[in-house]
C-alpha cells in the first residue's frame, strides 16, 4: 500500500489556483500551490489570516464555495480530484480523505446526537452497517480519542461537549472510516493552550497509529516543532518555502519565515516576547507588484520591488526569494 | 418536561378564565342595545314586552351577577341560548366548529408544506429564477386580501375552468356521513364511503388554499433566512466533508436546524389562520365558525358573540401549548424544568 514505493505520492497539489467573482474582477485567493504529501507523513502549512490556508486545502477537496474557480490539478493516490464528478469526490471524502475544521464549537450539528454524527460518517460509506454495529463502532472511535464513558456519551448533543472535547469527536468522525490522509485546518487554534496541547496530542498519537498522511494548517509554527515532518510556509496565496521542519527552523530563507519563527510565543522566558511582523499582508486584489512580500520585508531591495521571485534551492528546501541562498548552504 | 406541561396544563382554566371575563366585558363596552335584536321593532314601545324580554334574557339584572350566573353556567357547558338562532350558543358551535378547523388545518398543511418547500429552494438556489418566483409569490400571498384571491381563484377555477366545484362544504346531494369528528373528509373516509371524502377534499381544497397562501408566504420567507444562515454554518462543511449528498446535507442537516423557528411561525400562524377564516368562509358559504361569528356581531347576539370568542380564545391557548411543547422537543438545548 505503501505509493512512496510506486512513486505515485498520496496526495500531490500542482498549481493549485482558487479566485472569486466572474472574469475581469477575478480575485485570486490562492495563487498555484504545489505540495505534496507522502503515505503517513505530516505536513504542516504555515500561514497568516487570510493567505488562502483553508480556501485552498477545501477546493483541493471540491468542497470551496460556489463563487470559487479551481483550477490546477490534484491528485489522491493518482486520481485527478479537479473536475472530478460530485459523486466521486463524496465517496473519497469522509472515507478515503478527511477533513476537521477550526471551530469545533460549530462544527459539529447542534440538533444531532453526536453517536447519530459519527454513526452518518461510518454508514454514508458503508451501507451494510446495521445501527448497532455502528453504535458499537462509534464508541470505539470515542474510546480511540480518549472520552471517557464513550457509551453514554454518543447520546448526548453537542452543546453537552466542551471545546476540546468536540474537537475529539470531530477527529474520532474524521478517522471513523480509517482514511488515508487527514486534512486538519487549524485544530487548536479555537482552544484554550492546554486543551491545545491534548488535542495535539491525540492527534499525533492516531497519526501514528494509523499512518495517516497528515496536513496540519496552522498559524502558528510553534504548533507543528514536534508533530510536522515538513512545513510550506504560505504568503498571500503562494508558498515561499518549504523545507523539512528541522531545516526550516535550523535556516529559515525566507524573510517572512524568520519573521514566524521570531514571533512564536516563547513559554520558556520570563518577558513576553511578543515579535510580530509589521504591517498587513496584502488584501484580495491589493497585490503590490514584484515580490509580495516586499511592503513589509525588512531586507527588501530594488529588485524585490520590481520582480516577483522564483523559487531557489532543492526539492528539500527551496524558498521564493530574490535573497535566500540555499545552494550556498543557506544563511 | 412532564412538569413543564403539567405546569402549563394548570395554568390553562386561569388563561381561559381571563378570556371569559375579557369577552363577557368586552360586550358590555358596546353601544349596541341586544334588545333590539330580541324584540322587533314594532313591539320596542311596548313596556310590558320590554320587561318580559329582559326577564326572559337576563337583561333586568346587574352585571356581576350576570357574570356570575354566565360562569357558573359556562362550568357545565352551558353558553346560552342565542339571541338569533334560539338555539343552545355551545350546540351551534360545536356544529361549527370541526368545519372551521378542517378548513384552518387543512390550510396550514398546505401552508406549511408549500412555504417550506419555497423556502428551502430560494435558499439552494439563492439568486436565480426559482428564488425570484418564491419571493413574487410570497409577496402574493401576504399583499393580496383574502376576499380577492377567494373571489378571483373561485372565478377562475369554478366557474370559468369548472375544475373545482363552487362554494360549500360538499355536494348537497351526496348523503352526509354520521358525524364522528366532526371533520367531513374523516368522517367520510371512517363511513367508507370513497365518493363522499373525494367531495369534501375537492370542496376544501380551493378555501384551504386560498387561506393557506399567506401564511405560505410568510413561512417561505422565514425557512429561506434561517435555511441561508444554517447552510453558511460549518457543520454544513462538515457534512459534505463526510461525504453526504446535497440532499442530505440541505434536508437533514439544514433544515432540521431551521425547525424551531418554523415550528413557531406555524403555530402562531394559526391564530392569523382563525381570523382568516372568518373571511374565506364567507366567501366560500362555509358552515364554520367565522360565518357564524358575521352572523352574530351583525345580529347583535351577545351569548353567540361571547361564545365564539371564548372557543376562539381557548383553540388559540391549545395551538400555543403545542407549538411550545413542539419547541421543546425540537430544540435539544432547551432544558426546562
Ligand atoms: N466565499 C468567499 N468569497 C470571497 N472571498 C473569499 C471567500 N472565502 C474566502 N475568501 C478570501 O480568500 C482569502 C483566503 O481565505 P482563507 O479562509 O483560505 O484564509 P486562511 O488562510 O484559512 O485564514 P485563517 O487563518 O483566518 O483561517 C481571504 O482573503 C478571504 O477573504
Ligand atoms: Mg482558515
Amino acid at each position: 500500500m505503501n505509493h512512496t514505493e510506486t512513486g505515485v505520492p498520496l496526495f500531490e497539489v500542482k498549481d493549485l489556483r482558487v479566485s472569486f467573482g466572474r472574469s475581469e474582477t477575478q480575485l485570486e485567493a490562492v495563487r498555484g500551490i504545489s505540495l505534496t504529501v507522502n503515505n503517513g507523513e505530516v505536513l504542516g502549512i504555515v500561514g497568516e489570516s487570510g493567505s488562502g490556508k483553508s480556501i485552498g486545502m477545501l477546493a483541493a477537496l471540491g468542497l470551496q464555495p460556489e463563487t470559487a474557480t479551481v483550477s490546477g490539478s490534484v491528485r489522491f493516490k493518482g486520481k485527478e480530484l479537479v473536475g472530478l464528478s460530485r459523486r466521486e469526490l463524496r465517496k473519497l471524502r469522509g472515507s478515503r480523505v478527511a477533513m476537521i475544521f477550526q471551530d469545533p464549537l460549530s462544527s459539529l450539528n447542534p440538533v444531532m446526537t453526536i453517536g447519530a454524527q459519527i454513526t452518518e460518517a461510518l454508514q454514508l460509506h458503508n451501507d451494510q452497517l446495521s445501527n448497532k454495529a455502528a453504535l458499537e463502532r462509534a464508541e470505539e472511535l470515542l474510546k480511540l480519542v480518549a472520552i471517557p464513558q464513550p457509551d453514554r456519551r454518543l447520546s448526548q448533543y453537542p452543546h453537552e461537549f466542551s471545546g476540546g472535547m468536540r474537537q475529539r469527536v470531530m477527529i474520532a468522525m474524521a478517522v471513523a472510516n480509517d482514511p488515508d490522509l487527514l486534512i486538519a485546518d487549524e485544530p487548536t487554534t479555537a482552544l484554550d493552550v492546554t486543551v491545545q496541547a491534548q488535542i495535539m496530542e491525540v492527534l499525533a498519537d492516531l497519526q501514528e497509529r494509523l499512518n495517516l498522511g497528515l496536513i496540519l494548517i496552522t498559524h502558528d509554527l510553534g504548533v507543528l516543532a514536534g508533530h510536522a515532518d515538513r512545513v510550506a510556509v504560505v504568503y498571500a496565496g503562494q508558498i515561499v518555502e518549504q523545507a523539512s521542519i528541522d531545516d526550516l527552523f535550523a535556516a529559515p530563507s525566507h524573510p517572512y519565515t524568520r519573521g514566524l519563527i521570531a514571533s512564536i510565543p516563547d513559554m520558556t522566558a520570563d518577558r513576553e516576547r511578543l515579535f510580530s511582523i509589521e504591517g498587513m499582508p496584502p488584501a484580495l486584489g491589493r497585490l503590490p507588484v514584484g515580490c509580495a512580500f516586499h511592503p513589509r520585508c525588512p531586507m527588501c531591495q530594488e529588485v524585490c520591488r520590481t520582480t516577483a521571485p522564483l523559487f531557489r534551492g532543492n526539492q528539500k528546501h527551496e524558498a521564493a526569494c530574490h535573497f535566500a541562498e540555499l545552494a550556498e548552504g543557506g544563511r | 418536561m412532564t412538569r413543564y406541561i403539567l405546569r402549563r396544563l394548570f395554568a390553562m382554566p386561569f388563561l381561559v378564565l381571563g378570556i371569559v371575563t375579557l369577552a363577557f366585558l368586552l360586550t358590555t363596552l358596546t353601544k349596541g342595545d341586544p334588545l333590539t335584536a330580541i324584540v322587533s321593532e314594532r313591539q320596542m314601545n311596548d313596556p310590558t314586552v320590554i320587561a318580559a324580554a329582559k326577564a326572559r334574557w337576563g337583561l333586568d339584572r346587574s352585571l356581576p351577577e350576570r357574570y356570575v350566573i354566565y360562569v357558573g353556567n359556562l362550568v357545565t357547558g352551558d353558553m346560552g341560548t342565542s339571541f338569533i338562532t334560539r338555539r343552545a350558543v355551545a350546540q351551534d358551535i360545536l356544529f361549527r366548529l370541526p368545519a372551521t378547523m378542517e378548513l384552518v388545518i387543512a390550510a396550514m398543511i398546505i401552508g406549511s408544506t408549500i412555504g417550506i418547500a419555497l423556502g428551502v429552494l430560494a435558499a439552494y438556489f439563492r439568486n436565480t429564477a426559482t428564488d425570484h418566483f418564491a419571493r413574487l409569490f410570497a409577496l402574493f400571498g401576504s399583499s393580496v386580501p383574502v376576499f380577492w384571491l377567494g373571489l378571483a381563484l373561485l372565478f377562475v377555477f369554478s366557474v370559468k375552468f369548472g375544475i373545482l366545484p363552487g362554494p360549500g362544504r360538499m355536494d348537497a346531494r351526496l348523503p352526509l356521513p354520521d358525524e364522528i369528528t366532526g371533520f367531513l373528509t374523516i368522517d367520510a373516509l371512517l363511513a367508507g364511503d370513497l365518493r363522499v371524502f373525494i367531495d369534501a377534499l375537492w370542496h376544501l381544497i380551493l378555501p384551504a388554499f386560498v387561506l393557506g397562501w399567506s401564511v405560505a408566504g410568510t413561512i417561505s420567507r422565514l425557512v429561506r433566512a434561517n435555511m441561508l444562515e444554517v447552510l453558511g454554518r460549518e457543520f454544513i462543511l462538515t457534512a459534505r466533508a463526510k461525504g453526504a449528498g446535497e440532499m442530505r446535507v440541505v434536508l437533514r442537516h439544514a433544515l432540521r436546524n431551521t425547525l424551531v423557528p418554523t415550528l413557531t411561525v406555524i403555530g402562531y400562524s394559526f391564530a392569523y389562520l382563525l381570523t382568516g377564516a372568518i373571511l374565506t368562509e364567507t366567501i366560500f358559504s362555509w358552515p364554520g365558525m367565522g360565518s357564524y361569528a358575521v352572523s352574530a356581531a351583525r345580529g347583535l347576539d351577545f351569548p353567540a358573540i361571547i361564545g365564539v370568542t371564548i372557543v376562539g380564545g381557548v383553540v388559540f391557548l391549545i395551538t400555543n401549548l403545542i407549538t411550545d411543547i413542539a419547541y421543546v422537543i425540537a430544540n435539544p438545548r432547551v432544558k426546562l424544568g
